[in-house]
């Protein structure tokens, strides 16, 4: 039997265990290495669009109209998902959910397992989740599933996840899809 | 905090539940008027919730929620017990604090949200059971009291601690046996709602949530008065029907027959508060 991480929840250490941090300023990481955000961004376009069942995991930092970023993103994720061809689930809150969720239409950060399971998803982007949360979720994810997670972060990024790209906004969104636009026409999905 | 952060951007519309569409759409913000005749029609704060059947601790968090007059500025300070497992359910900013806390976090809350906001109204609401505000926090509820706090504390006092098999505690009344307190309770019930005024609250009131109008009109009366004057204090009575052997339809009429009693209707207001609400009501939010 496997022995219990450090802290006692799973057999699979963290990243932070493992030596991975997040990237400085302008880099990002690809797994263990840290990488250009160009290769990156190229990295997790061809994920998206080569594994089964991708799907977009936006959060309440994307889903609420809260400030014009916010309404920008939106409409920039929306075009995202178009081009990977990828289903979107939202995160729109951390209530824990009572008396269970309904993996076909939502993920919680307590149990993102379940919808990540029960959907097949393969590939995933998470973005506009609250750091803390995404840090839960992205930890639960890396240790229990077998799906290659995006985390596109306004902040610091996230090392758990197995490409994580930081200080994204608008611009940034607006550069990822024109390179997941080229991906696509390389691998001769357009 | 914004009333925007309930406003979905339409491009996820339609792939978000139907519930939290309508939270945005059809719960009751920016309304002062709002109270618990909105419950059939509105949506309500609470999605769902894990406690028991029937629990009448569940009944009073619905008509507290549907009476705050101001729920988009309204910061919830919770304890442990029961209470704590309806919280994470609520869809307004709620802090858990360490059992018996509660007080302490929320002047914290309070001060910082006076510095930080000063043009804005903020109601920050204490809702503990007896435990943490009688028992473990009694020190810190009381303290925040003598210290003319401008919070609101509400106490569900199920007179048991009910959700760890039902040991007694100070609000437990004498002679009351329980599961874990065979011999019964020893000593009487603390008066906590006399503490309260003895302790500077500007506004007490003691009652059961039989009345839901009546609920609604103290919780409203004890905010406008935290708001403007000092602490405020409600006690509830919002008995475990399992740990007193009761069926889950047997809450309410529990509740009616402690109306007559131990929790006949009690209200204290200081010359101030009454002032306060006086004006309220001038202006119709009474």
């Amino acid at each position: 039997m496997a022995k219990l991480g450090p802290a006692q929840y799973s057999p699979y250490p963290v990243a932070v265990y493992e030596g991975v941090l997040n990237p400085p300023p302008g880099k990002a990481l690809l797994f263990n290495d840290i990488v250009d955000e160009e290769t990156a961004m190229r990295e997790a376009a061809k994920a998206m669009l080569t594994r089964e069942n991708a799907t977009i995991f936006p959060g309440p930092q994307v889903l609420y109209a809260w400030n014009e970023e916010a309404k920008k993103k939106a409409k920039l994720i929306k075009e995202m998902a178009e081009v990977l061809n990828a289903k979107i689930i939202p995160m729109y809150d951390y209530r824990p959910k009572y008396p269970k969720i309904d993996p076909d239409i939502e993920i919680n950060p307590n149990h993102p397992n379940l919808t990540i399971w029960h959907n097949k998803i393969k590939a995933c982007i998470f973005i506009g989740v609250h750091c803390h949360y995404a840090n839960v979720a992205l930890k639960i994810i890396r240790s229990e599933t077998d799906c290659f997670t995006i985390a596109m972060c306004s902040m610091a990024g996230h090392e758990d996840a197995m490409i994580t790209v930081r200080d994204q906004h608008s611009e940034d969104l607006e550069k990822f899809i024109e390179i997941a636009k080229e991906v696509k026409k390389e691998l001769g999905l357009a | 905090m914004s009333l925007k952060i309930y406003e979905l951007n339409e491009e996820f519309k339609n792939i978000v539940p139907q519930e939290i569409v309508a939270l945005q759409e059809n719960a009751t913000w920016g309304n002062p008027k709002r109270g618990v005749m909105d419950l059939p029609v509105a949506k309500e704060l609470l999605e769902e919730h894990s406690l028991c059947a029937g629990c009448p601790e569940a009944a009073a968090l619905r008509y507290i929620l549907a009476s705050l007059p101001n729920p988009e500025d309204t910061i919830i300070v919770n304890s442990t017990g029961c209470t704590s497992l309806m919280f994470p359910h609520i869809a307004l900013h709620t802090v858990h604090s360490l059992f018996g806390n509660q007080n302490s976090v929320a002047t914290g809350i309070k001060r910082t949200l006076e510095w930080r906001f000063p043009d804005k109204v903020k109601d920050v609401v204490v809702l503990a059971g007896d435990g943490a505000t009688v028992d473990i926090g009694l020190d810190y509820t009381l303290q925040s009291f003598f210290r003319q706090e401008k919070i609101t504390t509400i106490c569900f006092d199920n007179e048991v601690y009910a959700n760890t098999g039902g040991q007694e505690s100070g609000l437990t009344p004498k002679g009351h046996v329980f599961k874990m307190a065979p011999k019964g309770k020893q000593f009487e019930k603390v008066p906590m709602w006399q503490l309260a005024i003895d302790s500077g609250c500007h506004y007490v009131a003691r009652l059961t949530v039989s009345s839901p109008k009546r609920v609604e009109k103290v919780i409203k009366e004890a905010i406008y008065v935290a708001r403007e004057v000092g602490p405020t204090y409600v006690h509830l009575y919002t008995p475990c029907i399992l740990e007193i052997g009761l069926n889950s339809d047997d809450g309410l009429d529990e509740m009616r027959s402690r109306d007559k009693e131990r929790f006949k209707f009690f209200e204290y207001k200081t010359p101030e508060a009454e002032e306060v609400i006086a004006k309220y009501k001038e202006e119709g939010l009474l």
